[in-house]
């Protein structure tokens, strides 16, 4: 995969959500957004700039939310439906599951705002579960965006599948990675060739994750990256590959270490290739106030993070 | 399908309300009191409002019916049955694994169910859903959703009142079936739940107060609501749990249970329906 790292041009995921909506929506008349009064943002207010027709703010209404977008699905729309995670799969969990994966509606959840990385706003809005929680649903899929570009790729390409999509979508902004979108559905981007260790990341960290393996090569260790886009479903054959090639495993993810990434990839390996899994992301606690990058090194989700666990120092 | 003769409709909410008891009474599970109470509504949507078609469940342009208070799914699938959308003998299966007809609708198993429904609360934003689609596309169906009345302690439900305002939605009709007991006791009790036609009301709604039980009545409300143009209507309809069994009726013991063989032989003779002797 050819990546190149621009550190001076960063966009957090959630913009490049709102700029693929507008695209899609010019491509697509099917296609409605609803927002419960986040659209500036969800960044949802791009589409609704566009297609005010198509564009139904439902207020501070998350269970309401999710029910308007399961009605206009049995209709063959295909909602996109857009709040912070936290209140998404948080406070409407009984909504997505009974109203909208159950009877496999066609609705797109794209929950902005995941993880510590919301920063200064604090334990109440930094949504750590929300994985662990969506993918113990079934017909739901999940996906979990590294940058602008896959991001955009993500957001036209869930609207060819078939169900419920949750998707994953930061505030921080990061710096884009990757040239051109080439990717699929449930097959993780494996980045490097190196065997002393893999480092398997989605979302936010999957930058440092990049920037831990380039620092280690400096020191002589060669590490693979694996960008987990797909948390659901998990591609299991790249886990056990890796698990396979390498002497480490390393996950790290901006969600609980209970439920996310790190369970998935533990639940691959115990059953089909048992291997020692260090879990990196948040413990089993809540969040707190701060600045994303401060939230970041407290929790030790950092490039500097990996490179000690890699080497031990 | 349109029926205008009251004797006619009146024959088939009984026959709603057999094929509903027989339902529990096989599966020795499910919901009776507010099955019956539900009956004269049904045999009303389906037999002389909803524009359906028995042979396109799927239709894009049909009317729609959310039961959102999915329990009384007995109700549901002997209306479905009775207007030819299902097979009488899958009635039946009622609850069984081998059966369609589990204990909530489920609109992927069931021809005819337009949502699935269970989790009380959930109902009227989808129906809510439906009604903004038939406005953006200028498809004219309309949509009705039947919710009881201590399903409405839900909040869920407040937030799809307001969205229903706040978007003129004059294609949904909502019901409460107003029959004043919950599993706990009386609505009062539970919930201190009063006063449900000035709520309705007050969050916009057109509201009409009818005898959920007077076809005529039941009729005259849908057409009143068809007529009312720039505000959802919602139809407070007046019910007794358990309509028509008398130790049913008013009865809370019969949210949720099913009748042993001597009730069972009570209740259909009471509903004039003769069963076949062994």
């Amino acid at each position: 995969m050819n990546i190149q790292i621009n550190d001076e041009n960063k966009k957090a995921t959630r913009q490049s959500y709102g700029e693929a909506l507008k695209t899609l929506g010019e491509k697509n008349p099917n296609i409605i957004v609803l927002d419960a009064d986040l659209s500036g943002a969800t960044k949802t207010s791009l589409f609704a700039k566009a297609f005010p027709e198509r564009f139904f703010d439902i207020g501070i209404s998350e269970q309401d939310l999710m029910g308007t977008a399961a009605g206009f699905a049995t209709c063959n729309k295909i909602p996109y439906v857009s709040t912070f995670a936290m209140f998404a799969a948080g406070r409407a969990y009984d909504q997505i599951r009974n109203s909208i994966c159950y009877p496999k509606l066609n609705v797109k959840i794209c929950a902005t705002h995941a993880g510590i990385t919301v920063g200064e706003d604090g334990a109440t809005h930094q949504m750590l579960e929300d994985i662990s929680m969506m993918r113990t649903l079934p017909n739901m899929t999940v996906i979990s965006p590294s940058d602008d570009v896959q991001t955009k790729w993500a957001i036209e390409e869930i609207a060819k599948v078939n169900g419920p999509v949750y998707v994953r979508l930061a505030r921080l902004e990061t710096p884009n990675i990757y040239q051109e979108a080439n990717f699929t559905i449930g097959k993780g981007v494996q980045i490097g060739e190196g065997t002393d260790a893999s480092i398997i990341a989605t979302g936010v960290t999957v930058i440092e994750a990049i920037k831990a393996k380039q620092e280690l090569e400096k020191q002589g260790i060669f590490v693979r990256v694996v960008d987990m886009h797909t948390i659901k479903p998990i591609d299991k054959e790249l886990i056990i590959q890796c698990a396979k090639a390498t002497k480490k495993i390393i996950t790290i993810e901006d969600h609980s270490i209970i439920g996310g990434l790190g369970s998935s990839v533990c639940e691959v390996l115990a059953e089909n290739y048992p291997t020692q899994v260090i879990r990196m992301g948040i413990p089993d606690t809540f969040g707190k106030s701060g600045k994303a990058e401060k939230l970041m090194e407290y929790f030790h989700i950092t490039s500097q993070d990996i490179v000690q666990q890699v080497t031990g120092v | 399908m349109k029926i205008q003769d009251i004797k006619q409709l009146q024959q088939i909410a009984n026959h709603i309300r057999i094929q509903a008891i027989k339902q529990v009474y096989k599966a020795q599970s499910g919901h009776p009191g507010g099955s019956l109470s539900i009956a004269d509504i049904l045999a009303v949507l389906y037999f002389n409002q909803m524009n359906i078609h028995e042979k396109e469940p799927n239709n894009p342009l049909r009317d729609r019916f959310i039961l959102s208070k999915g329990h009384c799914s007995p109700a549901l699938y002997a209306v479905l049955a009775e207007r030819g959308f299902l097979d009488k003998k899958e009635l039946e299966t009622f609850r069984t694994i081998e059966g369609k007809l589990q204990g909530h609708p489920d609109m992927t198993k069931v021809p005819g169910v337009d949502m699935t429904t269970g989790s009380l609360g959930q109902g009227l934003s989808v129906a809510n859903g439906m009604a903004l689609n038939s406005k953006l596309n200028h498809d004219g169906y309309r949509v009705y959703c039947l919710l009881g009345d201590g399903e409405i302690e839900e909040g869920q439900v407040w937030e799809a009142a307001m969205t229903a305002n706040k978007y003129h939605l004059d294609n949904l009709c909502v019901i409460i079936d107003n029959n004043q007991l919950q599993i706990d006791g009386t609505i009062q009790e539970v919930k201190g739940l009063e006063n449900i036609e000035g709520k309705w009301n007050s969050f916009g709604f057109h509201t009409i107060v009818i005898n959920g039980h007077d076809i005529q009545q039941i009729i005259d409300a849908f057409e009143t609501a068809k007529m009312t143009k720039g505000k959802p209507t919602a139809i407070i309809a007046k019910t007794v749990k358990g309509k028509g069994v008398s130790f049913m009726e008013n009865n809370v013991a019969w949210h949720g249970k099913a009748p042993n063989d001597e009730e069972y032989h009570i209740a259909m003779k009471e509903l004039g329906e003769e069963e076949e002797e062994n």
